[in-house]
């Protein structure tokens, strides 16, 4: 099923037409709506007229998440607070979040862009959706939600944190879809094996982000679960789920491309790559109304492919991702950088700088453990002010990075202190 | 009188402790007790020294983290229920004992290391119970 072929399966010279008038259109909105892009584009003498079609984008400046830091909370809103509905937002660099806005249009076609996903995932209006990505700030429980209904799916917004909640109404409803993180899925899969209820469920389908996965890990849940599962993209700041989805075919994402313009960017020059060459995927946001993005760079590295899919879809796809330009780190579906840990820790007097992150993945869950070092000053006799220290620690984490972190006191000068770029992380999940 | 007690901080790994007493071996300290309070990740290696200050320069010297701090050895009869009254008179005076160990015995009599919420405190409520203390070196030279 296709859930609107009419976007989705146009030819190529139709897609670049609407692409480019949308283009045009875009500069010349963002030139006059918002400060940040009108004083880029004078800086370098440019004018929305001289933007003419999709060929002159590259004359465009690019955006970055710092720029959404910089211009944090509302800068880069090309509307006036009246029109915005919504308000999202997800880690920032440092203690800042990335606030992003949505007007009713930009949810309408926030909701679109899902349902085609959805509808790629194979779920229609007969089916139930399990939403168990977190609702609240993080665009993934609302997005996914708003796309399930327009569908017109019976919707159970589950959120995240109860298991066995959402694998009793799983049984109970008989929902045939879910949405969440891959790994949250398999130990989903694991709770269900260890209830006996795995031959009870009526599941068919898994719509699964927020998270980089693989191949591997996709065989291992249609195995465990005998459903078919799906790989959607998406980030906050161009929409959220939804950018992009994989079809039954599985060869690469079909990305929404009459709303977000996708380029992918040698990692040097930032100049477009060719089809197959991997590079950094950037994404203008053709339509968007609240924040409008030009060639927003997502540091996330895939390669594109413009070809027609075997599914019927003509829309661009984009490959599994295949790393990332910054230290992001994904853990249990949260952006996460290490500089956040940096600048949370600055504020412990106790504790030296220095730090190590270990992520790890424990019955498919993901653990973060910080190790840090006591300070001198700060050395005690006494069991339980060490079990304050790591006590406090944990919460200002929890504040800073939004989840629970194992916090353990190492010996002094036990962390490595390595030359030039130090290393924060040893990520020992294996995704291959 | 208050004693120096060498607490070391160590992870709680194989081998951790015995690196920390080959430390105290080679620079001749002489341990006349410990206690070491452990958890899942790290331990607290509290130590009675002849020398607490040259051991911890050592120790320091050798990459670990320790502490010098004040706690009371105090010397008890060595009789059923000594302890007990210390402590009697401690708690009448409304103060919290952290963490306490045994010392040694030494014919009628016996130590006791304590560490208290408010060691001065305690310090005088020994003072005004006719309770004697005695210093690291005492103990070590008998």
């Amino acid at each position: 099923m296709i859930w609107n072929e009419t976007k989705e399966c146009m030819s190529r010279d139709q897609m670049t037409a609407i692409q480019s008038a949308r283009l045009v259109k875009l500069v010349d909105y963002v030139y006059h709506n918002v400060e940040f892009y009108r004083k880029k584009m004078q800086a370098i003498d440019l004018m929305p007229g001289d933007i003419k079609g999709l060929d002159d984008i590259t004359k465009l400046p690019f955006t970055t998440k710092d720029d959404l830091r910089d211009n944090y909370p509302f800068g880069l809103f090309a509307v006036p607070n009246s029109e915005i509905v919504r308000i999202h937002a997800s880690s920032g660099t440092t203690g800042k979040a990335t606030v992003v806005g949505y007007t009713r249009y930009d949810l309408d076609v926030w909701s679109e862009c899902v349902a085609r996903c959805l509808t790629m995932a194979g779920v229609s209006k007969d089916d139930i959706i399990q939403v168990a990505y977190g609702y609240g700030l993080f665009t993934g429980g609302l997005g996914a939600h708003g796309g399930a209904e327009k569908i017109g799916a019976t919707v159970v917004p589950m959120s995240t944190g109860n298991s066995k909640k959402l694998t009793t109404m799983m049984v109970d409803f008989g929902a045939t879809a879910i949405a969440c993180t891959p790994s949250y899925l398999l130990h989903i899969s694991e709770v269900l094996e260890n209830e006996g209820l795995i031959d009870q469920i009526k599941l068919k389908s898994a719509i699964c982000g927020a998270e980089p996965w693989t191949e591997k890990m996709r065989n291992e849940i249609e195995k465990r679960l005998k459903i078919k599962a799906y790989d959607i993209y998406g980030l906050s700041e161009v929409m959220g789920p939804g950018v992009a989805c994989d079809c039954d075919f599985h060869k690469g994402l079909h990305v929404c491309e009459d709303h977000f313009y996708p380029e992918v960017l040698d990692t040097a020059t930032l100049s477009p790559v060719k089809d197959g060459e991997t590079g950094e995927l950037a994404f203008t946001t053709l339509t968007k109304e609240g924040i409008p993005l030009i060639r927003y760079r997502t540091k996330d590295l895939t390669s594109i492919d413009h070809s027609p899919c075997e599914c019927g879809r003509t829309s661009a796809r984009i490959s599994r991702f295949k790393g990332r330009v910054d230290d992001m780190l994904i853990i249990r579906g949260v952006n996460v950088f290490p500089s956040q840990v940096e600048a949370a820790l600055v504020n412990v007097e106790e504790v030296t700088p220095h730090y190590m992150m270990i992520v790890d993945r424990v019955n498919n869950l993901d653990t973060l453990e910080l190790q840090v070092e006591i300070d001198q000053k700060f050395y005690t006799d006494e069991v339980k002010a060490i079990e304050a220290l790591t006590k406090k620690i944990a919460h200002i984490l929890q504040q800073a990075l939004g989840i629970n972190a194992k916090v353990k006191i190492v010996e002094p000068q036990s962390l490595v202190r390595s030359e030039g770029k130090a290393v924060h992380v040893i990520d020992k999940r294996k995704y291959d | 009188m208050f004693a120096k007690q060498l607490t070391v901080f160590i992870e709680n790994r194989t081998g951790r402790l015995c690196e920390v007493l080959n430390v105290l071996k080679n620079n001749n300290v002489n341990i006349l007790s410990l206690s070491l309070a452990d958890t899942t990740e790290f331990g607290l290696l509290r130590l009675i020294v002849n020398d607490p200050a040259l051991g911890k320069e050592k120790l320091s010297e050798c990459g670990f983290s320790s502490l010098l701090s004040d706690v009371s050895i105090i010397k008890i009869p060595h009789k059923v229920g000594s302890l007990q009254e210390l402590l009697r008179a401690i708690d009448n005076d409304g103060v919290n004992i952290e963490y306490m160990y045994g010392l040694s015995i030494e014919g009628e009599s016996a130590y006791v290391v304590l560490k208290a919420s408010d060691i001065a405190k305690v310090d005088a409520i020994l003072i005004a119970n006719n309770i004697e203390t005695v210093s690291c070196e005492q103990i070590a030279n008998g």
